[in-house]
């Protein structure tokens, strides 16, 4: 059984409580917590992932494209050569797809590390460093609330992007397009980075007990 | 093995996670992250933030045969890049760096060896072998320098690293490392400008020996 983090919500589906039936009260299932769904991209990722399914495949193209082609142009790269480095991102989001677990990363932080390591390699021709892969246990079964937990996370992180003055969040956004120098987010963006380091340190609590549960 | 307790700053993680990091401290932070769960934690939340902002890029239309193009490679058969494992005491970034083969360990004097991992315009990476006891020379560096321990520990003015810690050294920093008693110490250094030494005699052997 995957060990859990304080964030999770398997208590609630795992062991409801479930109410003495007085027979008074038939409206009791409505307040039980909603239940936990995985988001669409977790699942076309999941299905190329488990059956490799070209048709989820697709949609994940559909979706992370366009996308991806206007993230990578935002570094000035040219129309032309971003489509290039959104094809290599895209067959490598194929061919490395045993590498995804989602109970770790939602679908857009595992592509945005595809992508930085292809930028590294088509554009300053370096293989960037990456540390040793943690492998998942493939006897381990899903866990629903788990990954609904990483991709509310990266939703919390979303909102608190949003909700950020335009001039904190264009410094956030230079430092996560690779723009800023470490000197530069040390200290310029120490502010910015302060409001989106609460969601991250969130973030922390849970992966960290998630990943000794791998180790 | 004792607890990790100097890990890699949040700034080096973010740029580290961002492609942003020159790639000798690449290097270095993803062998830290190797070693340490707390920094690979952090790291992979610095790539969850990175995943909100490529979600809310603006789209750009694709041209039209771009699906088309990338559907049709997919049966394409690709030759696995090749994966460096662990090895002793040398996480898998640093056996990636030394392209799976032991460190070629050069005599520097004193007992003290170094094995460069790589040096060009983007700076260097090497491990260094400090007898116990032993002083690294007097040294002072024009940039950052990164030091991850691998084995046995080393003190200087800013405190005690073993295993697993990550000391950063900025450019204002003129320290001496020195080896503790038992095991020799084994590090990874990085630095993005060559080291200055203090003393006259290794001024004059920098150039031969790129340190």
């Amino acid at each position: 059984m995957r060990s859990l983090g304080m964030l999770t919500l398997r208590h609630d589906i795992e062991t409801p409580v479930r109410p003495v039936d007085t027979g008074l009260r038939k409206d009791i299932e409505k307040v039980m917590p909603p239940p936990v769904k995985i988001s669409q991209q977790t699942e076309w990722m999941l299905a190329v992932r488990d059956n490799r399914d070209r048709a989820a495949f697709a949609k994940l193209f559909d979706h992370f494209g366009p996308r991806l082609k206007g993230f990578i142009m935002r570094s000035g790269t040219s129309a032309a050569q971003a489509e290039d480095i959104v094809q290599e991102v895209m067959l490598a989001i194929w061919h490395k797809a045993g590498q995804f677990d989602p109970h770790r990363a939602q679908v857009s932080a595992w592509i945005y590390q595809i992508t930085k390591n292809r930028q590294i390699d088509l554009i300053r021709k370096e293989q960037r460093p990456l540390p040793e892969e943690m492998t998942q246990d493939p006897e381990v079964e899903p866990d629903t609330s788990q990954i609904v937990a990483v991709e509310q996370e990266g939703l919390k992180l979303k909102e608190a992007l949003t909700c950020l003055k335009p001039n904190q969040r264009a410094i956030i956004e230079k430092a996560y397009l690779g723009e800023l120098t470490h000197q530069e987010i040390s200290t310029q963006t120490g502010l910015p980075l302060g409001t989106i380091k609460s969601r991250i340190r969130l973030g922390l609590a849970r992966l960290r007990h998630e990943l000794k549960g791998i180790r | 093995m004792t607890a990790i307790s100097h890990h890699t700053p949040d700034a080096l993680l973010a740029a580290y996670a961002a492609g942003s990091l020159p790639q000798p401290y690449a290097l270095v932070v993803a062998a830290h992250i190797s070693l340490c769960l707390d920094c690979r934690a952090a790291f992979e939340s610095h790539q969850s933030a990175g995943g909100v902002i490529l979600d809310m890029s603006d789209a750009q239309p694709v041209t039209q045969d771009l699906k088309s193009s990338i559907m049709d490679q997919l049966d394409t058969p690709v030759v696995p890049q090749p994966t460096y494992p662990r090895s002793g005491i040398f996480p898998g970034p640093v056996m990636a760096a030394l392209k799976g083969k032991p460190p070629r360990w050069k005599s520097l004097g004193l007992g003290v060896r170094q094995s460069i991992i790589s040096a060009g315009k983007s700076g260097s990476a090497r491990l260094l072998y400090i007898p116990p006891g032993q002083a690294v020379p007097d040294h002072s560096h024009n940039g950052m320098e990164l030091t991850l321990v691998l084995q046995g520990s080393f003190s200087d003015a800013t405190g005690h690293f073993g295993v697993g810690d990550l000391e950063v050294a900025y450019e204002d920093l003129e320290h001496t490392p020195t080896a503790d008693e038992g095991e020799p110490c084994i590090c990874l250094a990085a630095t993005d400008a060559p080291l200055r030494f203090v003393s006259l005699i290794p001024r004059l052997l920098q150039p031969l020996f790129r340190i």
